[in-house]
């Protein structure tokens, strides 16, 4: 049977922003949805609030819409483009959620909009803890044994029937689940019940068998209309249950299953799809194995695309995504080809003959006083994935592959370090699963704990650990040698246990560049291989490669001009999505342009490592190494490596040095950009001004440039991006307790100290250069004074408050610095206006992380222009030589982790921490700030109460802020000076007691959803703890919180706008027929 | 632990693998294919039907989680030799009870690994299955290379009588281990079948079977009595059977004239279901014939397609033999199941005779159990023919 053609339109509902446990693999997922359905002649409509994804961009659906992803905005939409079908299962849980609302509240109904896919009942079922289970147990699967209880009594008894202690307790409904926890002793089972069933609402709490260290799988499932399942990948996790997935090192294909333990696991993944009742597409479902007994758990089933396929996607060569989209719309596995061998169907089951290991990413230096143990909470912002012939290869890929210092399991280099820690510690680590747990494994080892020891320790799979020991030994075994008396043999195995040249060169005595001459002269050579879904049973034609040692090369050869783009690696906050965005833009403009590409990334969640967006795809680590053998063996003819962030940049000079085409600006203009004085020396030449600064290579100088130039001054480090030890700080006391970090975070490279510049609006540009015609792609102004990291920071695109000669004045600046610079290619410059005068904060010139939300506002894809300027091609030549200004107002939010990370500082600074960024677009800049506030949500309130408490200095702005609350019907509350301040100036205002001073306080007043926006603004660089317990309470409840002043305008602002106003939605293919050259 | 000892794997088109020796030390030769499955690497060396030849695995790491005797397809492992790109050194898993390279070691068997197995399979890929000798004893790349060629072709050779079993018996009846109930995890009732108000006789040919066909015709309520290759059609018709089982089995079908004409004496009488080798002789019962594929089908992912529901199983399959799809329809077959990789014929029946088979392995073992109702198939065709009705 073919396609359904009684459908013309679908809906898709994207993930929205980057968050933790939703990135970047929504948009791949997402985007491979639109493609499969536009293919196909249906009429696509896309809704996502995320400008920075490549399913955003105008050419992938008919109409796309920016905005927020509540049901208010979604109803809007349907109503207006009355679509046929609604597509769940490809945004998430974001999606699902707005989709179960949709239904629940009879918009879909209404509208006649079928879900497609999955039904909601079938949603509800796989969804609901309960359903699901009581649907677990009729088709005779196990699940954990868990019953709830509203008593101590009743919390003995459910003790007695579930067995054994350790138990599990968790209260309903509390916040994040806290008050819960596992009791190991009865004396411990008592307080924590009593205590659960205290903090829970609803006086309840589950009591549940406890799996903890028991092994953990996930199988990625695939089902259509005529019942037709298949597996496409299971996944071991390296680290036994109480781990996240999300945080697991996890391992493609399974590894410690028997055939009869896999296939039970098989048949119980088809029975469960089956009978939660997901019609077609993929699900994700969860399995906990007990290593004592086999005996095989349920734990749980994603009904919709996952993490977990985007990398069993990845792993594979299968894109289930695509295969979800055109099942949900009447194809039949065996009617889908396999994109990859061709010749045979999309009904098999791919089989792989390499192992696959992925690692996450963690970010808790970001974070200071949270917890950085790993727990069921997912924490991590991102991961690597890395493919090897073994398990061995696999996983030291993986882990350089991470970038967070370690080189591999050992062999130098961050925790490669040739003599261990002190037991205590090894224990502690190895005890508390952490994200460093992997590399103390090797600490043990060369403490001399046995495996069994470290297994009681971890319960991490003794075959895992056996392999690691195998790296371990052979690690010891180098040692013994050098570069002269290591034989071909070994040296050659040394490889295919996946050693990199670096961990050869510390382990031999040697340097990098000796080795790898060294390795070659031996005939040691990189072999690549396919990934093609079948184990080499079939031709492949997708050129997806791998590198291993081994005795064969399959790259097929081409005569065609190659370009190499270098992505950015693992998600992390300040390089995540907007760079790989850079980068596959990067790809289809030269793959139009004629040209080849190979992409190298390392990233699973990307568009970029989807093996259609480039003409060749290496999924390898960005290493010198790596890169130079991908370059080597391919001959390409040039390299791009200003659109991955930083990653690629941090490689450019190496690259270089050895031969390497950098194609674009080249490296020693961007270094200059980072080089105090060579930088000074060009403003002076140019006549622009920078606040004063100075550089420093150890803390006692710096503190005497801090003297020198006059505090408040703003610290930190270079060659970072987000913003990494980076601090403003006022006073010595507040700089000593600092100036380590910044150190710390680039040891041996300079701290950098300049003067801060406060109450400074800040502007960020992006420009694009040919090296003659430099063009402005976009100028946005942020909503918050300067000290916020401009990842962080709201901005408005066009400026809003800036003057048309200070625009100017800022065009001449930026088309001078990409003069001077050479830029060929795209360059950010951040500027600084304080009384009406223009300072310069920063040049990159390099794609920024503003480069999507600038194309989606003035619809041009400045990424395409720009890798084709790098490669050769004039803007004029492209037809780019005036800057575009749009007639609609674009602003641009950031949405933070903070609810995720318990203790940690709630506030708005120099070092970046949001995750991603939504935009909102309007011809009222009221609107579209208040859209951006929905979509970054919580949403801005229209009525209600206002908790209002600032800093000193925001104090006079703080009465003009109540008073226009006061004016749109807002009750406010204060405490302490702003109280005073507002009733000295005849606001009304009531006075809440402040925290430890009295009762009811804001919390009190947030936990009874009493309160509907909070403005806070914290005094000082290390915020009071009072102040944060509010915030934290505010994120808790989802109230809307603002924590600068220039923020709180912004929000007022905005309720002004929505009081009284029809708020219209309009698809960015209409805004962009609007925009108009300057 | 793996040793250090060389071992070799040479071709009869000239090429030499070397690698690392496990298992047994012996030289032996046979014919080299592979097997994708991702899993059952034990089930594999134990399936009769690999009897002939050296096997290896395009999985990367085997050995993992050892061996268990509740999952040995045959009493030995029947395949001469075993190739592999890494072992594990340990087994882990709760019901491992010893090391592969122990157990190979035990039974003579020897294997090779840290070999490149993508580059060898891509060769059988494209030049077709090979002769092949693998040395785990001192022997010169000419020897090995020579000892290939000088091996006798699978082609036309009978390898049942050297697998099949020597008298008729009882499946377990004497030895109820082996009678076991397929895997099944603890707390698990999925996939338990209700036991049936009436069990069947049935007459199964080892032609070198798989344990597990005989443990899931008993699950499926049969009674099954075992007969050799070279029972007569007389002695099954003296067990007086309610239907006829056609078994796996190694080696080329076309040479087993004798089998093909027990077939043809019985099927008129019973309903006859068949596997694998068994299906093939199914094929020269009605007059059809077979033909060597390339390098055959072995793994645990091939799409069959059903003619009659249009539905896509995912099957087990070894065979490196095929009917030819037109040979079969002057004595009245008629081709049920496709393989849609290849196009090959997956399944047959008689046109009027409740007789059916299939190339693939419904029992799995190793490999996904999609196809286990065909034997409740087998079972229901039994049940009708007894009410008359076919």
């Amino acid at each position: 049977m073919p396609k359904r053609d009684d459908l013309s339109s679908i809906l898709i509902i994207g993930a929205g922003p980057i968050v933790i446990g939703q990135a970047c693999e929504f948009d791949y997922s997402g985007t491979q949805a639109c493609k499969a359905l536009k293919e196909e002649g249906y009429r696509v409509i896309l809704v996502n609030s995320n400008p920075a994804t490549i399913m955003t961009d105008p050419e992938f659906a008919d109409v796309t819409y920016i905005e927020p992803l509540t049901v208010e905005f979604l109803e809007k939409i349907i109503a207006r483009e009355r679509p046929d079908a609604l597509l769940p299962t490809l945004g998430g849980q974001t999606a699902l959620n707005l989709s179960m609302e949709l239904h629940q509240q009879g918009i879909l109904e209404k509208y006649q909009v079928e879900m497609i896919g999955a039904k909601p009942e079938a949603i509800d079922k796989g969804e609901d803890r309960e359903l699901f289970k009581q649907a677990m147990l009729k088709i005779g699967l196990d699940v954990a044994r868990s019953r709830t209880v509203k008593s101590l009594a009743e919390a003995r008894e459910a003790a007695e029937f579930i067995g054994s202690l350790p138990l599990i307790i968790r209260p309903s409904f509390t916040l994040g689940g806290s008050g819960g926890g596992i009791a190991y002793n009865q004396e411990e089972f008592e307080a924590i019940v009593a205590n659960g069933l205290d903090l829970s609402p609803v006086h309840e709490v589950l009591i549940e068998e406890c799996l903890l260290g028991w092994k953990e799988y996930e199988m990625e499932v695939m089902r259509d209309r005529k019942d037709q399942c298949v597996v496409i990948c299971s996944i071991e996790n390296f680290d036994p249950m109480g781990v996240h997935t999300g945080d697991s090192i996890t391992v493609a294909p399974a590894m410690t299953l028997s055939d009869k333990e896999f296939q039970a696991m098989r048949d119980a993944s088809f029975a469960v799809i089956r009978e939660i009742g997901v019609e077609t597409g993929g699900s994700n479902i969860q399995f906990s194995l007990d290593p004592q007994t086999g005996r095989q758990v349920v734990i749980e089933m994603n009904p919709r695309v996952s993490r977990s396929s985007a990398l069993a996607s990845k792993a594979t060569g299968f894109p289930i995504a695509k295969i979800a989209a055109k099942l949900a719309v009447g194809y039949t596995l065996d009617e889908l080809r396999n994109d990859i061998t061709r010749l045979t169907p999309a009904s098999f089951e791919p089989t792989i003959d390499y192992v696959v290991t992925k690692i996450p990413r963690f970010t808790f230096e970001k974070f200071e006083g949270s917890d950085d143990s790993l727990t069921s909470a997912m924490k991590s912002v991102g991961e690597a994935m890395a493919i090897g012939r073994t398990f061995k290869e696999s996983m030291q890929k993986a882990l350089r592959s991470l970038e967070v210092g370690a080189r591999g399991f050992g062999g130098g280099g961050k925790w490669g370090a040739d003599t261990p820690p002190d037991r205590a510690e090894i224990v502690a680590k190895l005890a508390t699963p952490n994200a460093a747990r992997v590399h103390y494994l090797r600490y043990g080892f060369l403490a001399g704990m046995t495996l069994d020891e470290i297994f009681e320790l971890t319960k991490i799979d003794p075959w895992f650990l056996h392999q690691l020991h195998e790296i371990f030994t052979m690690e010891q075994d180098l040692k013994q040698l050098s570069l002269d008396t290591i034989d071909t043999g070994a040296f050659r195995r040394a490889k295919r246990f996946g050693f990199s040249d670096v961990q050869l060169a510390h382990l031999l005595g040697s340097d990098f560049d000796t080795v790898r001459a060294a390795r070659k002269a031996r005939g040691i050579l990189t072999t690549y291989r396919l990934v093609d879904t079948c184990a080499a049973e079939f031709e492949a034609f997708t050129p997806y490669y791998y590198s291993s040692y081994g005795d064969e090369n399959e790259v097929m050869p081409s005569t065609k001009q190659k370009i190499m783009i270098l992505g950015g690696g693992p998600n992390r906050i300040g390089q995540g999505i907007e760079f790989d965005y850079c980068c596959v833009h990067a790809s289809f403009a030269l793959r139009e342009a004629g040209y080849e590409t190979v992409m190298v990334n390392s990233n699973p969640e990307t568009v970029s490592t989807d093996y259609d967006t480039s003409d060749r795809l290496y999924f390898e680590p960005l290493t010198l190494e790596d890169v130079l053998e991908i370059y080597e063996q391919e001959k390409c003819d040039g390299v791009i490596v200003q659109f991955g962030g930083q990653t690629p940049l941090n490689l450019a000079t190496d690259l270089k040095q050895r031969g390497v085409n950098i194609i674009g600006t080249s490296p020693e203009s961007i270094d200059a950009a980072e080089d105090r004085k060579l930088f000074a020396a060009i403003l002076h030449k140019l006549g622009l001004q920078q606040p004063a600064n100075r550089t420093a290579m150890n803390e006692h100088d710096a503190l005497a440039a801090a003297h020198e130039i006059g505090f408040p001054v703003l610290l930190r480090p270079s060659f970072v991006l987000g913003g990494r030890g980076m601090f403003i700080v006022y006073s010595e006391a507040e700089f000593k307790g600092v100036v380590r970090q910044a150190f710390d975070v680039m040891p041996d490279k300079p701290v950098l100290i300049d003067k801060f510049l406060e109450d400074a609006i800040e502007l960020d540009v992006d420009c694009i250069s040919d090296g003659t015609t430099a063009v402005i792609g976009g100028m946005l102004e942020h909503i918050e004074f300067a000290g916020v990291h401009s990842g962080d920071a709201g901005m408005v695109m066009p400026p809003h408050t800036l003057s048309a000669p200070m625009l100017q004045q800022v065009r001449d600046a930026t088309h001078a610095l990409a003069r001077e610079l050479n830029v060929i290619g795209l360059m950010n410059v951040q500027f600084a206006i304080k009384e009406n005068e223009l300072f310069l904060i920063e040049v990159n010139p390099r794609a920024s992380r503003t480069i999507p939300f600038v194309a989606k506002a003035m619809g041009t894809p400045l990424a395409k222009l720009a890798a084709r300027v790098m490669a050769g091609a004039t803007l004029e030549e492209l037809g780019f030589t005036r800057e575009i200004v749009p007639n609609h107002w674009c602003v641009k939010e950031s949405v933070f982790p903070f609810v995720r990370f318990p203790g940690a500082t709630i506030t708005l600074s120099p070092e970046m921490r949001s995750t991603g960024e939504v935009m909102g677009l309007d011809q009222d800049l009221g609107v579209a700030f208040a859209k951006a506030q929905a979509a970054a949500k919580p949403g801005l309130p229209t009525g209600g109460n206002v908790f209002l408490s600032v800093k000193d200095e925001d104090k006079p702005r703080a009465v003009d802020l109540a008073r226009r609350l006061v004016r749109l019907g807002f009750k406010v509350f204060s405490t302490g000076g702003t109280a005073k301040i507002l009733a000295e100036n005849g606001v009304q205002a009531t006075r809440l007691a402040k925290i430890n001073e009295g009762r009811p306080t804001a919390v009190d007043m947030l936990k009874n959803n009493d309160i509907q926006l909070v403005i806070n603004t914290p005094g000082g660089m290390i915020p009071r703890k009072d102040e944060n317990t509010i915030r934290a309470a505010a994120y808790a409840h989802n109230v809307c919180l603002m924590t600068t002043v220039m923020g709180a305008f912004a929000a007022v602002k905005g309720i002004e706008a929505l009081v009284g106003t029809e708020v219209g939605v309009t698809p960015i293919q209409d805004y962009v027929k609007n925009v108009r050259p300057l | 632990m793996p040793t250090h000892k060389p071992a070799v794997l040479a071709l009869e088109d000239g090429s030499v693998f070397h690698g690392l020796a496990f298992g047994a030390d012996a030289t032996v030769a046979g014919e080299c294919v592979f097997n994708t499955s991702m899993t059952g690497y034990q089930e594999i060396l134990t399936d009769p039907s690999y009897f002939g030849q050296i096997v290896t695995m395009t999985a990367s790491q085997i050995g993992n989680y050892g061996i268990t005797a509740a999952d040995d397809e045959a009493a030995a492992p029947m395949c001469s030799g075993f190739v592999v790109r890494e072992l594990s050194p340990i087994a882990s898993n709760w019901r491992s009870q010893q090391t592969l390279p122990a157990y190979l070691e035990k039974h003579g068997i020897p294997g090779i690994s840290d070999i490149d197995t993508r580059t060898l399979t891509k060769k059988l890929r494209v030049d077709g299955a090979m002769k092949c000798c693998l040395s785990t004893l001192p022997l010169t790349d000419e020897a090995a290379i020579e000892r290939a060629r000088s091996w006798e072709d699978i082609a036309g050779s009978d390898y049942v009588k050297d697998v099949t079993c020597q008298t008729p018996y009882l499946w377990g009846a004497d030895d109820p281990a082996r009678f076991n109930a397929p895997y099944q995890p603890v707390g698990t009732t999925l996939g338990i079948l209700a036991e049936r108000p009436q069990r069947f006789r049935v007459a199964a040919f080892d032609l070198g079977a798989k344990y597990t066909i005989f443990r899931k015709l008993i699950r499926h309520g049969f009674d099954v009595q075992v007969f050799p290759a070279n029972a007569s059609a007389a002695m099954i018709r003296e067990y007086a059977p309610d239907g006829l089982f056609l078994s796996n089995g190694p080696g080329d079908p076309a040479a087993l004239d004798y089998m093909h004409r027990t077939v043809m004496d019985l099927i008129p009488e019973l309903p006859t279901f068949g596997i694998c080798l068994g299906h093939q002789m199914l094929t020269h019962a009605l007059g059809g014939s077979t033909f060597k594929l390339k390098f055959g089908h072995r793994g645990g992912n091939q799409p069959v397609k059903n003619l009659d529901t249009g539905k896509v199983s995912i099957t087990a399959q070894n065979h490196g033999f095929a009917t030819d799809p037109q040979s079969i329809e002057a004595g009245g077959g008629i081709v049920t199941e496709i393989n849609l990789n290849d196009q090959t014929v997956e399944g047959l029946r008689h046109r009027e005779l409740p007789v059916f088979s299939v190339q693939y392995h419904p029992e799995a073992a190793p490999g996904p159990n999609d196809a286990d109702p065909l034997f409740q198939d087998f079972y229901n065709l039994i049940a009708q023919r007894l009410a008359g009705k076919v």
